[in-house]
């Protein structure tokens, strides 16, 4: 756990020699609590104080990063239970698995699939971010197989070192996931991996052997360690990530890692995708599903990014002029701002509605409606002026303007800035737009 | 190396909240439902035992909705036209409770009668809301409120702006009430103030802290129940009411749910994907506090059926 500006202060040589650029010892530690100086701008701490401090800025989950030329699959770095207490900061990769013994064409026709896949949400493409290969058969040429039809990185899921080494060296240069080491064979797969510059997936079916095996294949040399607390069924899974979460928060180093899952053992496809949706929010770094079906990946891609959403900084849409249901120049104007959430409901509300519609999206700083219209971020002058710097003129004929009733304080307002137009008010809640576009316009 | 495993102690819980009334208990209710009850964080068995399941609503309406996806339509079929068959149905499907949504067409008589048809067709707890406009909303939900006291039903919704009449009826005719806020801690807490202050004991209230669907601000209901549920636990009274949400309002309002024609080839299949839309707002939301998820297909609520008894597995 980080520790407060007191703490490092007593580790701090309390001389006051200004050589780091302040005044004091104190200021300098309140400074390192903050992060915003490095501990080597003071030339006369102990070795043993830079060990301890650097031991506590160290994240309380490791970041691990599996690489394949230029893509990368990173978990860890997580410093909170809850996402409102901060953010979830590295949204688990999605691997699909593919198994050795279901020969190349097989394997290469699913993962090209899975590999070209890619989905646009809210201006953003998402695709999946690996494979994972069950080395059930002759690995080497499966993991070869893959290669072929995809660059992404690569979980190779085995139990017996011989068999992952030739598929490894496939792998050269890479920064591979072997799964897993569990208590027979341990010694022998952290060999592996240090061999092969791999992660390494440490499975146990209880927390204390978890612990005492990840502190052994660190002394073995692999530091990048990813955690199989094991289990079956929702509850137990959904007990093991939290405790492991909450363990790792608590500062018990040896279970710091980042956590793997596998809803590819559901029986079925309906399972599989209840169960990674719960991997995605209770803590999962490595999400390994057996079905790629475009109708499950793509919930799945946006829950993801809901969940991971950083909840201190509203998302927000680019202001500017939306064009909903092919919009002609008498359609009306429809009058919203960019908080994402605001947004979202409008135009799913008149898209819903089938009627079409110019949306004008206001910048108002991300704000809802009613919250931007008391912070002064939303008003008749705002709308306005956003009319003509979107050029609305150019687009539009039948100059009719739909306020949200929330603001319908602002009409007479606007029917002065906007002399031209005929400025309406419609629903206060998003879910009444269809019944006012049919009715009212 | 033995791990202690970390346990949080909680000084609050959750009230515990029965839905319905059995003939013994003054209703007609084949059973009754019971929630609530939990004091630590959703499914946290290892912390302390918990005794009420959360339950699945599936909701129908009073008369066929002309705007639901086409998928619904298709599923439920003719029974859209009779509250009574659908109930029937929706119980048939595996749901826990029925909601009955009623409509701006209905009048109090016609409201009256699809509430009796459906109590007639099916011994469920039942929820019934008014169609969200305050003055028919307290029409309809004071006129099923005196035809039906003493069942327990769940009346919907309460909102700051319209409370008092739904609380009243409701106290008078042995009732539940639901309130609903807009995804925010403080205004739920001051909903619920509100309405235990006209003297409506807790016992008989359900928040509906809102959600939006996958895709719609999910994070937003997602949070607010989790930090609902965490205020409830560390002992603040007026958060401490069980949670019903809504995803399947909210997923089938959404284009992804609602249309097939003109949407992109990486969305797959409509149907596959509708139901992933459902299920997968409701895991989410059961999984940050909800006591009850209110679905609209059926095929959902076998999925979220199964989840539920995954995990409630100790």
């Amino acid at each position: 756990m980080a520790l407060s500006g007191i703490q490092i202060y007593k580790l701090l040589p309390q001389t006051n020699c200004k050589e780091c650029g302040f005044p004091t010892c104190l200021a300098f530690a309140m400074k390192l609590a903050a992060k915003q100086v490095e501990l080597a701008a003071c030339p006369y701490v102990s070795d043993e104080s830079q060990a301890q401090l650097a031991e506590s800025s160290a994240p309380p989950i490791r970041l691990v990063t599996l690489k394949s030329g230029e893509h990368e699959a990173k978990a860890g770095n997580e410093v909170v239970l809850f996402r409102h207490e901060k953010t979830f900061y590295n949204k688990p990769g999605l691997f699909i698995r593919v198994k050795a013994s279901d020969g190349a064409e097989a394997i290469s026709k699913k993962v090209t699939e899975a590999d070209a896949y890619k989905v646009n949400y809210v201006g953003m493409d998402f695709t999946v971010d690996g494979f994972a290969v069950v080395a059930d058969g002759d690995a080497a040429s499966a993991v070869k197989a893959v290669r072929s039809a995809s660059k992404r990185p690569i979980i190779l899921i085995g139990e017996d070192a011989s068999v992952l080494d030739p598929a490894l060296a496939v792998l050269e240069g890479e920064t591979a996931l072997i799964a897993a080491a569990a208590e027979s064979n341990w010694e022998t797969m952290a060999d592996l991996a240090v061999r092969h510059k791999a992660a390494l997936v440490v499975k146990a079916d209880n927390l204390d052997t978890l612990a005492e095996m990840t502190v052994k294949i660190k002394e073995k040399g692999v530091e990048n360690l990813v955690l199989d607390p094991g289990g079956a069924g929702m509850s137990k899974t959904l007990a093991n990530s939290v405790q492991l979460r909450r363990l790792a928060l608590k500062n018990v180093r040896e279970l710091g890692y980042p956590v793997i899952s596998y809803p590819c053992k559901a029986d079925k496809p309906a399972q599989e995708a209840i169960l990674a949706a719960q991997a995605i929010a209770k803590y999962s770094g490595f999400i390994v599903l057996e079905t790629f079906d475009p109708a499950m990946i793509y919930p799945l891609l946006v829950l993801r990014e809901n969940i991971y959403t950083d909840p201190q900084k509203p998302i927000q849409v680019q202001p500017g002029i939306y064009e909903i249901n092919s919009p002609q120049p008498d359609s009306p104007v429809l009058v919203t701002t960019n908080f994402s959430i605001t947004y979202f409901s409008v135009a799913n509300e008149v898209e819903g509605s089938g009627k079409p519609a110019w949306l004008l999206v206001t910048d108002a700083d991300g704000m809802s409606v009613l919250t931007a219209w008391a912070a002064g971020k939303f008003d008749a002058e705002r709308i306005a002026k956003a009319t003509k710097e979107f050029n609305l003129t150019d687009k539009v004929s039948k100059l009719v303007i739909v306020l949200p009733g929330h603001v319908a304080v602002l009409s007479g307002e606007l029917e002065e800035e906007l002399p031209n137009w005929d400025v309406k008010v419609g629903p206060r809640e998003a879910v009444d737009i269809p019944a006012y576009l049919k009715q009212a316009i | 190396m033995p791990i202690e495993i970390p346990k949080d102690k909680w000084p609050g819980s959750i009230k515990t909240v029965t839905i319905g009334a059995t003939a013994a208990e003054g209703g007609t209710r084949a059973k009754t439902i019971t929630i609530g009850g939990q004091n630590t964080m959703p499914f946290m068995h290892f912390e302390n035992p918990i005794s009420n399941t959360p339950v699945i609503a599936l909701e129908i309406k009073s008369r066929k909705p002309e705007d639901w996806s086409a998928l619904l339509a298709e599923v439920w079929g003719d029974a859209m036209d009779d509250p009574a068959r659908w109930a029937k149905m929706a119980e048939d499907s595996g749901a826990d409770l029925i909601v009955l949504a009623l409509t701006l067409e209905d009048e109090p008589a016609d409201a009256v009668a699809a509430t009796k048809a459906v109590l007639e067709a099916s011994g469920l707890p039942l929820i019934v809301w008014g169609p969200g406009q305050s003055d028919i909303d307290n029409e309809l939900l004071v006129a099923v409120a005196e035809a039906t006291k003493g069942e327990r039903l769940v009346l919907g919704l309460c909102e700051d702006s319209n409370y008092r009449t739904i609380v009243a009826t409701a106290m008078a005719n042995d009732h539940l009430v639901i309130a609903r806020t807009p995804m925010d801690v403080n205004l739920a807490k001051q909903l619920n103030i509100l309405i235990t202050d006209m003297g409506l004991p807790a016992e008989r209230i359900l928040m509906d802290p809102t959600t939006g669907a996958l895709g719609y601000g999910i994070e937003y209901g997602y949070s607010v129940m989790e930090r609902l549920r965490l205020a409830a636990l560390q002992g603040d009274g007026m958060t401490q009411l069980p949670m019903i949400v809504t995803p399947g309002f909210e997923t089938w309002k959404t284009k992804e749910a609602k249309v097939n024609e003109g949407v992109p080839a990486e969305w797959g299949d409509w149907l596959s994907r509708s139901i992933h839309w459902e299920t997968l707002t409701a895991v989410s939301l059961l999984e940050s506090g909800a006591d009850i998820v209110v679905l609209r297909h059926p095929e959902s609520v076998s999925r979220i059926k199964d989840a539920i008894s995954e995990l409630m597995m100790v």
